[in-house]
């Protein structure tokens, strides 16, 4: 896997090594990667890392994905913030 | 109602492409089979064979990767999941862009283990990650070049997520393991009775490596700044920017009991022919006990012969798995939690974390159901994956019965359970 991706994660381009996880960009995007903040308002990131928790879950390109299970794709729309 | 859904066939649907998915499907394929593998990860591999950025795969994983893509009669569907069963012989699937009604002749369940995430003081705070999550993480391209890190629970995981980790440019500062030195060095000990395994034995020299040690706490305002351990009678604390802890592995048996197959203590009840309770299932690999990956290769072959009705093949791997077995048994022996363990966590410690239901509010409660109705635990996005393990360890309580959608959906699939299905939480 050699090259890399940009994607947009809340207005931000993020420049990731290609075939890495939205989780991986989060993380790259800044802090320990939050994704979302919890029903008592604390933010959160991805915790399991293979899709059980849902900790990591975000809208990318709209649709609700774990960003854990998701690989960043050229132009990818990703937004935290649930 | 669900018209508008595709209507798949295949002889064999191997649910999981793991060692033990993948061994199915590879034994299942020169029948002539029509065989389909669906696995919710990106690519094939499973947690111990994940591919991305960050991982360097072993010549093992190469080798069984290549001999899925060999099989024209074998269909691998990534980034696929198992919403529900809508009727017997049928599977309802998701993937990113579409659902799938799959009708399937045999099913041979390989669906892993997740890690058991226990809760302690500080464990919701960003930068704490399970030990097997911290590995997937750095394989999937999460940068860790230069953070320092703080690795605990228990279990070999704690050691291949160091050297994971310590791959990638972390610094890893300590890692805590509970179980006693005594314990691990009899672990240790045994290793050489198994091909491949004694070289593991020399890991558990790591000089940061500490036995009868568990995590305390992470303390940080928004993130994590730094781990207190207990260590034999004293603690020390640790500054660090991130911490990797799991205390093992549960077996993912929600699909299995969801289609009525029967359990036993370690996971889904198999025979000698890998078949489950129910006809025409079949479970191999970690959902059916955890024992790594060369249990796994085994299972999933013996499943997969059978399920194309070789048995005469599928018995010649017999000794093999016959001698994994006697590998996890020794690793369930060695890594026992102790019950130490369930005081970690603090009155205030979020146990369910989708919902924040505090541990306080869950110790008068008389089981599941009624920390479930009167204090939401369990009822968020992870469907209680993560609590409902943890609330079994701490207060003994059943796991909740898995309930249709298995994992959170589009509206649009939910059109595939047809009338009547049962869509509450």
């Amino acid at each position: 896997m050699n090259g890399h991706t940009l994607l947009n994660i809340d207005g931000h381009l993020v420049r990731v090594k290609a075939g890495s996880s939205v989780a991986a960009a989060l993380r790259v995007a800044g802090g320990m990667g939050v994704a979302r903040t919890s029903v008592t308002g604390q933010p959160r990131a991805p915790f399991c890392g293979m899709g059980v928790c849902q900790e990591c879950r975000v809208l990318i390109d709209g649709r609700r994905r774990l960003a854990c299970q998701t690989v960043c794709t050229e132009g990818m729309r990703v937004e935290t913030a649930e | 109602m669900t018209s508008d859904i595709a209507l798949e066939h295949c002889d064999v649907l191997v649910i999981g492409a793991g060692p033990a998915g993948m061994a199915a499907a590879v034994a299942a394929a020169p029948s002539g089979a029509s065989i389909v593998v669906i696995d919710d990860n990106p690519a094939p591999g499973g947690q111990i064979w994940r591919d991305g950025p960050g991982a360097k795969l072993p010549p093992a994983a190469r080798k069984w990767r290549d001999a899925l893509e060999r099989h024209a009669n074998i269909r691998v569907r990534s980034g696929t999941r198992v919403v529900a069963v809508p009727s017997p012989g049928e599977l309802l699937l998701e993937d990113a862009e579409r659902a799938t009604r799959m009708r399937w002749g045999k099913l041979i369940l390989c669906t892993g283990a997740r890690e058991l995430l226990l809760p302690f003081p500080g464990w919701t705070l960003p930068g704490v990650t399970g030990a097997g999550g911290l590995q997937a993480l750095v394989k999937a391209g999460m940068p860790v070049e230069g953070e320092r890190i703080v690795i605990a629970g228990s279990g070999p995981l704690l050691l291949a997520a160091a050297a994971t980790a310590r791959a990638a440019g972390a610094k890893v500062l300590r890692i805590a393991e509970q179980a006693s030195f005594a314990s691990v060095a009899r672990f240790g000990a045994s290793l050489a009775r198994w091909p491949g395994k004694a070289a593991q034995a020399v890991t558990l020299a790591d000089p940061q490596y500490r036995t009868s040690s568990c995590i305390v706490s992470a303390q940080g305002a928004t993130q994590v700044e730094s781990a207190r351990l207990r260590q034999g009678g004293s603690e020390v604390e640790i500054a660090c920017d991130r911490i990797a802890c799991g205390f093992g592995l549960v077996p993912n048996t929600q699909l299995g009991r969801l289609l009525g197959c029967a359990l036993v203590a370690a996971g889904l009840r198999v025979d000698a022919l890998q078949a489950t309770s129910i006809a025409g299932v079949y479970a191999a690999g970690e959902c059916t006990g955890f024992g790594g990956s060369e249990r796994a290769l085994a299972q999933g072959t013996i499943a997969g012969h059978a399920a194309v009705g070789n048995e005469h093949a599928a018995k010649a791997q017999e000794g093999e798995r016959a001698r994994w077995d006697a590998f996890a048994a020794q690793l369930h022996r060695s890594f026992a939690l102790a019950p130490g363990i369930k005081a970690m966590p603090q009155p205030d410690t979020l146990v369910c974390r989708c919902e924040d239901v505090p541990f306080s509010a869950l110790q008068g409660c008389t089981g599941w159901a009624d920390a479930k109705l009167h204090r939401r635990c369990g009822m968020g996005a992870c469907q209680g994956r993560v609590c409902g393990d943890a609330a079994q360890f701490l207060f003994g309580w059943t796991p909740p019965a898995p309930r249709p959608p298995l994992s959170p959906v589009r509206i649009a699939t939910l059109a595939g359970l047809g009338d009547g299905a049962d869509t509450r939480q």
